[in-house]
Order: C-alpha cells, then sequence, then structure tokens
C-alpha cells in the first residue's frame, strides 16, 4: 500500500513538473507583457530597463531555470500587475473558486444520484421520462444561458436573489451568512446544472446495469427486501464507475467555473485568469495552472484512495 | 398432500417480437424430501419455472395462468411482499454460474448473515455468524472464519458454489430449486457439488428441484425426472422408467446422446436439428420437426397419456 502511495506520488510529481514546462513556455510565447504594463508614452529606454528588472531579457532556458529555482523555494514569482507573490494572489482569490465548485458538486451529488435511482428503478414511467427529459436538458444547455435566464428571472423580473458579487463573507466563505447564501444560490446553480445531469444519467446507467445482474437476482432469491437490495446492494456497485466521473468533474468543476464567475461577477480566480491571461501577467498565470493542477493531481489520487473502501477488488 | 404442485403454468414474455411463451402449460409437483430433475435443451423454460415459482418474473415476463401450490398456498396470488417472505425461507434458490451470483463488493458473511436476518427476527447478529461459519464447515468449505470477512473474488469457482449452496441452506428450506448448479463448474468440481446436494438435502430434509440440460446428471440423483421441450413437459414419470425405459422420441434421443462404455462408435448420437423458436412454434407436435416418427397426425399437439407409469405427450406412444 504505500508502495502504491509513493509510486502514485512520484508520477504525480512528474506531471506537475511537465504542466510547468508546458504553461511556462506558452507563456514565454504568447507576447511582452512591458507594453501592456508600461503608459503608452514610455520611452525605449523605460522599457528596457523595466525588461530587464523583471528578468525577461534573457532566454528561454535561464529564465525557466531561475523559475524551478525559486518554485523549490515556495516561490512561484511576483505578479506583473498587482506587485504581491503571484501565489498570495491565487490563494486570495481560490475559497470563493473552491467554495462555488464544492457547494455545486454537493448539490448535483445530492440530487443527481437519487434522481437516477428512480429513473433507473421503473425506466418506463412517466415521472422517469420527465427526469431523463430534464437531464438532457441540462447536459444540453450551455452555462451562459442557464446563468444569463437565472438572472433574468430572479433579479431581473422577481428581484428576489442579487444578480453579482459574493456578498457578506465570513470565515472565508458566503455559505455562513444569509446574504452570502442569497449570493450563492444562482451561481451554484448555474454551475450544478451540467454535473447534476451527468451524475443523474451515469446512476441510472450504472444502476439499470446493475439490477440486471445474477447477484441482484440471487439476492432477491434469498428475500432481501427490494429497498435494501436497490440502496445498498446495487448502488455500492453503481458508485465505483461514479467516483471516478465525480473526481474528474470536481477537477473540472474547480477549474473551469470562469464562465459562470464571468456572469456573476464572482471574485473568483476564474475571473482572476482571465483577467492575467489578458495582461500577460506570467507569473500570476503560471501560479494558477500549477495550483489547479495540483488539485487535479489531488484528487485522482484520493479517488484512488477511495476506490480500495468501495471496491475489495482493488484492495492490496 | 404434496409440498408443491404445479398445475398448467404458462409464463409468457411479451416482446416487442411477439409473445414468448417459455412455460406453456406445465404441470408437476414434488413430495417432501423428493428430488426432481427438470431437464431440457437451453431455452426449454427450465430456469423459468424455477423463477416463476420464486415469482422472480419481472416484466416484460409474466404468469399468465396457473397455480403454484406450495405448502397448501397458491404462491401466483401472493403479493411481492409475502412472497419475499417465503423467498430464501422456505424456499431457496442455487443460480447457475457462481461466478457472477455473489455480490463482488460485500463480504460472504455479510451477504450469507443477511439471509437469516431479514427473515429470523430476534436473532443477533452474533448467533447468525456463528450458524454461517456452522454451515460453510458443513459445505466442506476450509477456514470457514476467514471465509467469511473473504470477498467473491478471493474464493475460486468450486468454492463460490460452495458458498452459494451454504447461503441457500441456510434456513433450513423445505424446497431448494438449483438451476444448473454445476454446469459453470470445472468438472472435476461438479461431482462433488452434485453429491454435496444429494447429501444435504437429505440431511435438511429438503425437497430439491435439480434444474440441469445433462441427463446424465439427473440419472445420478433424482427420483423423478421431467423432460422439457420448447416450453412444455413432454414425459414425466419416475427416474428408473424414464432413463431404462424412455417412450417420448425426444427423450430417447437424449439419452441416446450419451456416450456408453461398452460403444466403440466414433461420433456420438445427435438429435438432427435445433429446437424452433419460441416465436414461431410449428402447428401440433413441437418435435415433430426433428421426429423421425413424425406424420400428419403430428400435425395435431399429442394428447396427454398416462402409460406404463408415466406422463407422456406423444400420439406415437401407444
Amino acid at each position: 500500500m504505500l508502495k502504491y502511495i509513493l509510486n502514485r506520488l512520484f508520477h504525480s510529481v512528474i506531471v506537475m513538473f511537465v504542466i510547468s514546462f508546458i504553461v511556462f513556455f506558452i507563456m514565454f510565447k504568447a507576447g511582452d507583457p512591458v507594453q501592456l504594463l508600461l503608459p503608452p508614452d514610455a520611452t525605449q529606454q523605460d522599457v528596457i530597463e523595466m525588461r530587464h528588472a523583471l528578468g525577461l531579457d534573457q532566454s528561454f532556458i535561464k529564465q525557466y531555470e531561475a523559475f524551478l529555482k525559486n518554485v523549490a523555494k515556495g516561490n512561484l514569482g511576483t505578479s506583473f500587475v498587482y506587485g504581491q507573490p503571484a501565489l498570495n494572489v491565487v490563494f486570495e482569490r481560490l475559497p470563493a473558486t473552491l467554495e462555488l465548485s464544492i457547494l455545486a458538486m454537493i448539490f448535483s451529488i445530492l440530487f443527481g444520484v437519487p434522481l437516477g435511482i428512480i429513473a433507473s428503478i421503473k425506466p418506463k414511467a412517466w415521472y422517469s421520462k420527465a427526469i431523463m427529459f430534464l437531464s438532457l436538458s441540462g447536459i444540453s444547455v450551455p452555462v451562459f444561458w442557464t446563468g444569463m435566464v437565472l438572472v433574468l428571472v430572479f433579479s431581473v423580473i422577481l428581484g428576489w436573489l442579487p444578480s453579482s458579487g459574493r456578498g457578506t463573507v465570513y470565515l472565508f466563505t458566503s455559505a455562513f451568512t444569509w446574504d452570502g447564501i442569497k449570493h450563492l444560490i444562482m451561481p451554484v446553480l448555474t454551475l450544478s446544472f451540467f454535473q447534476l445531469a451527468l451524475i443523474l444519467r451515469l446512476t441510472r446507467t450504472g444502476m439499470m446495469e446493475v439490477m440486471m445482474q445474477d447477484y441482484i437476482k440471487l439476492a432477491r432469491a434469498k428475500g432481501v427486501p427490494r429497498r435494501v437490495i436497490v440502496y445498498y446492494h446495487a448502488l455500492k456497485n453503481s458508485l465505483i464507475p461514479l467516483i471516478t466521473v465525480i473526481g474528474i468533474q470536481f477537477g473540472q468543476l474547480v477549474a473551469f467555473t470562469i464562465v459562470t464567475e464571468t456572469i456573476f461577477a464572482w471574485p473568483g480566480t476564474g475571473k482572476l485568469i482571465i483577467d492575467s491571461i489578458q495582461n500577460l501577467d506570467r507569473p500570476v498565470v503560471v501560479a494558477y495552472l500549477l495550483v489547479i493542477s495540483f488539485i487535479f493531481v489531488a484528487i485522482n489520487f484520493m479517488v484512488d484512495v477511495l476506490y480500495t473502501f468501495i471496491d475489495p477488488r482493488v484492495r492490496m | 398432500m404434496a409440498l408443491l404442485e404445479i398445475k398448467n403454468l404458462k409464463t409468457y414474455f411479451f416482446t416487442r417480437n411477439g409473445v414468448v411463451k417459455s412455460v406453456d402449460g406445465t404441470s408437476f409437483s414434488i413430495e417432501k424430501g423428493e428430488i426432481l430433475g427438470i431437464v431440457g435443451e437451453s431455452g426449454a423454460g427450465k430456469s423459468i419455472t424455477a423463477f416463476s415459482i420464486l415469482g422472480l418474473i419481472d416484466p416484460p415476463g409474466k404468469i399468465v395462468e396457473g397455480e403454484i401450490i406450495f405448502n397448501g398456498r397458491d404462491l401466483v396470488k401472493l403479493d411481492d411482499d409475502e412472497l419475499q417472505k417465503i423467498r430464501g425461507d422456505e424456499i431457496s434458490m442455487i443460480f447457475q454460474d457462481p461466478q457472477t451470483s455473489l455480490n463482488p463488493v460485500i463480504s460472504i458473511g455479510e451477504q450469507m448473515m443477511e439471509a437469516i436476518l431479514y427473515h429470523k427476527k430476534g436473532v443477533s447478529k452474533k448467533e447468525a455468524y456463528s450458524a454461517c461459519v456452522e454451515i460453510l464447515k458443513t459445505v466442506g468449505l476450509p477456514a470457514a472464519q476467514k471465509r467469511m470477512k473473504s470477498y467473491p473474488h478471493q474464493l475460486s469457482g468450486g468454492m463460490k458454489q460452495r458458498v452459494v449452496i451454504a447461503m441457500a441452506l441456510l434456513n433450513n428450506p423445505k424446497l431448494l430449486v438449483a438451476d444448473e448448479p454445476t454446469t459453470a463448474l470445472d468438472v472435476t468440481i461438479q461431482a462433488q457439488i452434485l453429491y454435496l446436494m444429494k447429501k444435504l438435502s437429505q440431511e435438511f430434509h429438503s425437497a430439491l428441484i435439480l434444474i440441469t440440460h445433462d441427463i446424465a446428471v439427473v440419472s445420478q440423483l433424482c427420483d423423478k425426472i421431467a423432460v422439457m421441450y420448447a416450453g412444455r413437459i413432454v414425459e414425466y414419470g419416475k427416474k428408473e422408467d424414464i432413463i431404462f425405459n424412455p417412450l417420448h422420441p425426444y427423450t430417447k434421443g437424449l439419452i441416446e446422446c450419451l456416450p456408453k462404455l461398452n460403444d466403440d462408435r466414433k461420433r456420438l448420437y445427435q438429435i438432427p436439428g435445433i429446437m424452433p423458436s419460441l416465436l414461431g412454434l410449428p402447428k401440433g407436435c413441437y418435435f415433430k420437426d426433428r421426429c423421425e416418427l413424425a406424420d400428419e397426425q403430428c400435425d395435431i399437439y399429442p394428447p396427454r397419456q398416462e402409460i406404463d407409469k408415466r406422463i407422456v405427450f406423444c400420439h406415437k406412444v401407444k
């Protein structure tokens, strides 16, 4: 088991290293931030001085080498725009994004799994068909449209919910204040729709497949109550593929809240990355991508460990 | 009174392509402690008969007619809750493929204990646990205590089938239905498992319905034999009568197929042709297209005849 974990960790480090190289290379090629940072009337002398100050006049290899050395010290560089350590800039915004992603994921699982089970038990019933129709629209309707419609209905027409911002933040999250919760509802819903539909459909397919297995029939022949068969015998089996997808999707949620954050002017990392790319703020972009990659890798690692709890065949 | 009496059972499947009459008017009975063998090819309706007894027919299937009288009660008329109390308690079942009949993510012990805990109210987990260990020893599973914690993938096919058999016997059922219990097993294990089942059904005083396509198995174990063909029983009687003096051409063919010790033919006998599709059954006797004796008379389905201490459906048997 320990060997397995160490092996996985080693892989993760390599993945992170490769990502850092690719990201750094792309940002190096993307353009010269100095032109954007200096006022339009800056002289050629100003440009050269600034380049030198930022270390941009050196070769790519030299710059990357310097970057790696700093990373080893825990320093991902200073933001050109904010003048603060890039990592701090990202971490400052991360709670807002994580809160949105985590709540959206919880909401999707809480509704997606039970609805998927319901739709799987009697696939021909009218309510199963209704659930499947709604989930299809959840998958097909683009996020920006859902967000806009929610804003139109609940903010513009009804005036029940605020259309932008995080509201009152307490302990890094809006979820502890009533004002914060009101701000959270629409972004979380917008972000959830696709995930919910995906989880629902996966649960349904998985359950329908598992319910046809011999061991389910044997459990019935044993006189196990139907409820226990569905929610224990069958669900435990269909959880295995579901957890993989939830893991991957959670990474996706964190990384791609961009659209939702833009619609609701949510001060998270999604908005930060868009701004930073436009400003060619290389340290922030690199720091952001590394943090997101780290989250991805960490989640995948957790999923692997979770497997061993659910599926005894994976246990070593 | 017979323990189980099936009268004119009809289980149909209403598929998109038409009505599949998987079991079409089957009647037989089994006494306490008796072993009945149901023999037939794949698709003859043997398994569907078994599932009908346990009330495990799912849509689009349905028991459309008939009675299944078990211990004086008609199981067809019971609702699912009442059937659930009988399943795994008074009637239990052993499945064909032990590789797929145990839940891969639940431990053997838990799967076994369930069978007790859902039926016997007031039995503690501890008591259930020791009952399971005890019965695992009875079915000859080595290191029974350790096996309780195992998961199905850690056991071999033969061991799994022993677990399934043990599970079926836990509540001391009056009737055990075994659906091809040895088909998926290694030949060397088959004999062991069959012998074990016969021994246990005697020890536990359970009646046993043994479903198989292997008439050799039936001839060793059973008291009575029912031969099924295309959803109907064609011959039904005591083992000795049927094995040593088969009357129906299909039964004769099945026995002819067996290799014999004093036989130096290079090829084994085969019944020509295949069983007709249940969607396109011929008019008259279902076996006529494969039967050497068939003539115009066979265009009408043969009536039930009681000849020579057995029931047989054939015009040519006099």
